[in-house]
């Protein structure tokens, strides 16, 4: 149970809606009140101020109606309902205080509490226990049943590293495995036996580990007593206040509650009233923060003359003046385009913002790209191509409209697990999906969800089957033609239309590019095309291919084509990977672009900026992070300053980005950890988690959300005031003191973000931009009368195969994805007991090409690419299909990114990392590359010794 | 920097634009695309591989839009 659940209303809120747009009218203990149709008597009980006793009953689930604790007495009704489960009716009359009453719950509270340990003194939900608190309320004198037999010996299950499970403490209220299902969405508890023996399980194994719970929490969260506990409170107690931030992991950007006591975090818990995330969270928000104080953490600032030479930590000031004075010398030296800069999407919008106008004012360049390169700039591109704003249309809520949901190239349940449970709860309220992924990722068939469609088509053949699903779209009559002719371009739909009706696009001419059945995809283009509402979700997996952009703008026809894009249910939306990726876009991230997505050639928003920052500023795009990796290994380019962002672990081809990487004269790298980058710098600056500074986070749905600080800064200083003292350094001043004033320069220069304020912020919670004028409190959904461009603009979207083709040499396809417990490179989930779910990178492949090549389940195996070699454990799978490799990249020492090549999107650069043509054969030992990265590591730890262990926090 | 990788992109490029049958269209959206994301040394390095052997591997449809649009790409300001 988080802190302030006191005021739980026991049931779900109603709200009035098309279906139910009735209040009644009842009184409760002669207090009249009114509430819409469908309100349990409980609920409106609590909006009348009174509280029933409660047990089982929360109001983040539907009533289930066990403990009897809720009785109450409604007049010309016989006996004694509960009250959560009745739903109050026009002119009821509730009593919820009697002798009758007093006496009933006392009953049922005595009878609870005879199988229940009496050890409150010292138990670790004391003070803090529904079962506590209800034993007062209802006047709990003594417990006159004898001593017989209980559950009080019953061991506990630790097995979890986050929290226990004491069944001595179960009170069978079953509020764990509702929500598992209900909310959560994973099935993984059962009540076992009935009566008297009844307790809680968790399935499929023989403890909470080895089951199939995804360790959510959320059980944790709803339990009422200290039977379901977090360790962290049974280890050091109670938290005594509570600070409201934004989780630092993904894109769904859930709203978690840090709980302290003092400055030290003792929990984190999902906030209920999170716009995003309702109250809900995964393993890594809400249990993998403890990186943020591991040992590891660098807080002293270091510089170096070469990346051979050992580490020499220095004053802070020593160190910025160090990397300011290499800036301006490698500019006098090799010119001002020699050097550049790299924002992260882990970091704050205060913070992209600011190392975008040191580059683009300090430097007085346009080289500043960010790591969304590598993940979504085809959506920033493709979506600016065609509806003319470049992020998604929807709030998270819309799913819950949707008819029918196509997921393509995204594996929420992994990748976005808070938004996962929620397109599980609309799939089992009746919603129809279709997947369009070469893997039978979880959504294709899991508890009481299974997909309609599983298009599973061959790695970088998208844009093929998008074009395959848009000409059954227009050879079939599905277009809205009503939606097209008023919304959107009719030159641009023409010459669309004509394109897309050629034969060569049909499924069954596709079929053989593809390996989608031509039958099953006419099934899904005719589901998406007529269920009613139609949404679709995607991830990496359209994005990170030679034709990213193409599948973008092809996803964006096929929704405006249909309709299915300006209100709620429907929509085109990227997931976006990281916690800051729309955000670290919105705040002019891009070589190319200002804040707000406007190009550096458009003068009049040059003139803007220039006149806000007070000197000239180019109007000639920068280089992008590929470009800056070529342009070194060329020599034109010489410093860069990376914020946030493991390069050399993230991006495509280690080989080629180290050696980049080495032919810098001065690379400053701005982190927490010393990361894989940092092997290769000359300065080193320490940062700051996000529990250390404020700022804000733009999740996947535009949703702008504090980020407040609850530690102070482990290396005295958040990442904003490094970036700060550098510019100050470089002579450019800036003089902010705190991250709200940098947001009120981003509201004054930025059209999108007029409205926005932390003071806005603190008064909404959360605000979607556009906010402005005609938006004050935001734009949940986009494009609702007109698209941001005006008219919707068709774009011609021809299938060209990626150049990294399979032959003898390589006959498999390698493809890359993402776990739930680990994130990213893995600096900070490696860094936590989620390694127990994941302690390396594995190669999944199928029993076929397994069986081919001699290989069992955890053989080593060496994985060949073009652009190099390395090893990694077996895992043979029914979910992919033959020819198909699949692995994950969170370990460095797995180099799954030295077989990665260069290839990009056309449009924007952005890595191939979902299509790589391999070998896979059995090997007895690490690769080549494998022994040259743990030489090199060991060699760099002996250059860095720590000065003094920062002191825990 | 490699030619052969600006070659390669600018061939990608190439490879969007070419399905569209208004060969202008086709034209001005290479070039337009090359000077809106493209860094200036890049695209003076592309235009110079057609004056050179390595050029021949440019995109005919490339080859056409850098010739045409030659000052934008160069960044000759008028
Ligand atoms: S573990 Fe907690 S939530 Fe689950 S049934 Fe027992 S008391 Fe209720
Ligand atoms: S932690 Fe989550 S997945 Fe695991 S049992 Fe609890 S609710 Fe279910
Ligand atoms: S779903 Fe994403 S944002 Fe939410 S808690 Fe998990 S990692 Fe954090
Ligand atoms: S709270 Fe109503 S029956 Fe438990």
């Amino acid at each position: 149970m988080s802190l302030h659940s006191h005021h739980d209303r026991g049931t779900p809120a109603r709200v009035l809606t098309q279906k139910s747009t009735q209040n009644v009218t009842l009184t409760i203990d002669g207090i009249p009140v009114s509430v819409p149709v469908g309100t349990s008597v409980m609920h409106a009980a609590a909006e009348a101020g009174i509280d029933i006793p409660k047990l089982c009953a929360t109001e983040h689930l539907e009533a289930f109606g066990s403990c009897r604790l809720c009785v109450v007495q409604i007049n010309d009704r016989r006996g004694f309902p509960a009250s959560c489960t009745t739903l109050a009716e026009a002119g009821m009359q509730v009593t919820t205080e009697s002798d009758a009453l007093f006496r009933l719950r006392r009953g049922v509270m005595e009878l609870y509490i005879s199988d229940h340990p009496l050890d409150c003194l010292t138990c670790a939900a004391n003070g803090n226990c529904e079962l506590q608190d209800m034993a007062g309320r209802v006047g709990l004198r003594e417990v006159r049943y004898a001593v017989g037999a209980n559950h009080l010996t019953q061991p506990a299950d630790v097995s979890n590293p986050y929290f226990a499970y004491d069944p001595a403490k179960c009170i069978v209220c079953s509020r764990c495995v509702r929500v598992c299902s209900d909310i959560q969405g994973t099935f993984a508890l059962t009540t076992t036996e009935r009566g008297f023996d009844s307790r809680i399980a968790a399935a499929g194994g023989a403890d909470f580990l080895t089951s199939e719970c995804v360790s959510c929490g959320a059980c944790v969260a709803a339990c009422p007593t200290a039977a379901l506990m977090e360790k962290s409170v049974i280890e050091q107690g109670q938290p005594q206040r509570s600070v409201t931030t934004t989780c630092a992991y993904c894109g769904v950007g859930c709203s978690l509650n840090a709980e302290l006591r003092g400055d030290k975090l003792i929990r984190m818990v999902p906030d209920p009233n999170g716009g995003a995330n309702h109250g809900h969270a995964c393993v890594k928000g809400r249990f993998a923060w403890g990186y943020a104080t591991h040992a590891d953490r660098i807080t002293t600032p270091m510089i170096r003359q070469s990346i051979r030479a050992p580490w020499q930590p220095v004053s802070w000031e020593a160190a910025i003046n160090h990397a300011a004075a290499e800036f301006k010398r490698l500019q006098g030296q090799y010119g001002a385009e020699s050097i550049g800069s790299i924002t992260s999407s882990r970091c704050s919008n205060e913070e992209t913002y600011l190392v975008q106008k040191l580059t683009r004012a300090a430097f007085g360049v346009n080289n500043v790209d960010t790591c969304a390169r590598v993940c979504h700039s085809p959506t920033g591109y493709g979506l600016k191509q065609t509806l003319g704003e470049s992020a998604g249309t929807q709030d998270f809520d819309s799913v819950m409209q949707a008819d029918v949901i196509l997921v393509i190239g995204a594996n929420p349940t992994d990748g976005h697990p808070v938004f996962g449970s929620r397109i599980k709860q609309r799939l089992r309220q009746g919603a129809r999906l279709i997947v369009a992924d070469p893997r039978a990722i979880d959504l294709v068939d899991t508890p009481h969800v299974r997909a309609a469609h599983h298009l599973q088509l061959l790695p970088g053949t998208n844009v093929a089957l998008i074009n395959a699903l848009a000409h059954v779209v227009v050879s079939e009559g599905l277009i809205d033609e009503a939606f097209v002719s008023a919304r959107c371009d009719a030159v641009s739909f023409a010459k669309w239309r004509a394109f897309i009706a050629d034969p060569r696009h049909a499924p069954e001419a596709s079929a053989t590019v593809t390996g989608v059945p031509a039958a099953e995809l006419r099934a899904a283009a005719r589901l998406y095309a007529t269920a009613g509402n139609g949404a679709i979700y995607y991830g990496l997996g359209v994005t990170e291919h030679s034709q990213g952009s193409t599948m973008v703008m092809g996803i964006a026809n096929l929704a405006m084509a249909t309709g299915n894009v300006g209100r709620p249910g429907v929509g085109v939306n990227p997931l976006r990977g990281q916690n800051n990726v729309q955000g670290s876009c919105d705040m002019g991230s891009f070589p190319h672009e200002f804040p707000g997505y406007r190009h550096v050639s458009d003068s009049a928003t040059r003139a803007l900026f220039e006149s806000a920052w007070g000197v000239p500023l180019s109007d000639e795009p920068g280089l992008r992070i590929p470009n800056m990796f070529d342009a070194a290994l060329a020599g034109s380019f010489k410093g860069l300053y990376v914020q946030g962002e493991d390069l050399a672990q993230s991006d495509p081809n280690t080989r080629h980005v180290t050696a980049a990487l080495e032919a810098l004269e001065c690379l400053v790298v701005q982190d927490i950890f010393l990361n894989e980058t940092a092997k290769f710098a000359h300065v080193f600056l320490p940062g700051a988690s996000f529990l250390e500074k404020d700022g804000t986070f733009t999740n996947a749905e535009r949703r702008i959300s504090r980020v407040r600080r609850v530690m102070r800064p482990l290396a005295t200083y958040a990442d904003w005031e490094v970036t700060q003292m550098l510019a100050n350094a470089l002579g450019y001043p800036m003089r902010y003191t705190h991250p709200s004033e940098i947001m009120d320069e981003i509201a004054r220069l930025t059209p999108t973000f007029h409205g926005v304020s932390y003071a806005r912020l603190d008064a909404l919670g959360s605000i979607q931009w556009p906010c402005n004028d005609v938006h004050p409190d935001g734009t949940p959904t986009m494009h609702v009368d007109e698209f941001v461009r005006g008219k919707g603009r068709f774009m011609l979207t021809e299938y060209v195969a990626t150049e990294e083709r399979v032959n003898r040499r390589f006959p498999l396809l390698l493809t890359t994805g993402r776990i739930l417990s680990q994130y990213n490179v893995g600096a900070q989930t490696r860094r936590t007991a989620n390694s127990v779910w994941h302690a390396e990178d594995i190669l999944e492949l199928h029993p076929l090409d397994a069986e081919d090549r001699g290989i069992r389940d955890g053989d080593w195996v060496g994985v060949h690419s073009r652009a190099g070699d390395t090893v990694l454990r077996a895992k043979i799978s029914e979910r992919m299909q033959p020819g198909v490799v699949y692995t994950t990249f969170h370990w460095p020492g797995s180099g799954a990114n030295v077989v990665t090549t260069e290839n990009s999107d056309w449009a924007t650069n952005c890595p191939e990392y979902k299509v790589t043509a391999v070998q896979v054969m059995r090997v007895e030992q690490p690769s080549t590359w494998q022994k040259r990265y743990a030489e090199i590591s060991k060699e760099q730890l002996a250059l860095f010794k720590p000065e003094t262990d920062h002191a825990p926090v | 920097m490699n030619t052969e990788r600006l070659i390669q992109m600018a061939n990608q490029i190439g490879g969007y634009f070419d399905a569209d049958p208004d060969r202008v269209a086709a034209r001005d959206g290479v070039a337009e695309h090359i000077v809106r994301f493209w860094e200036k040394r890049m695209r003076r390095q592309l235009y110079a591989t057609l004056d050179v052997a390595s050029g021949a591997l440019l995109m005919p449809l490339v080859r056409e839009a850098l010739v045409e649009h030659r000052r934008r790409i160069l960044g000759i300001r008028s």
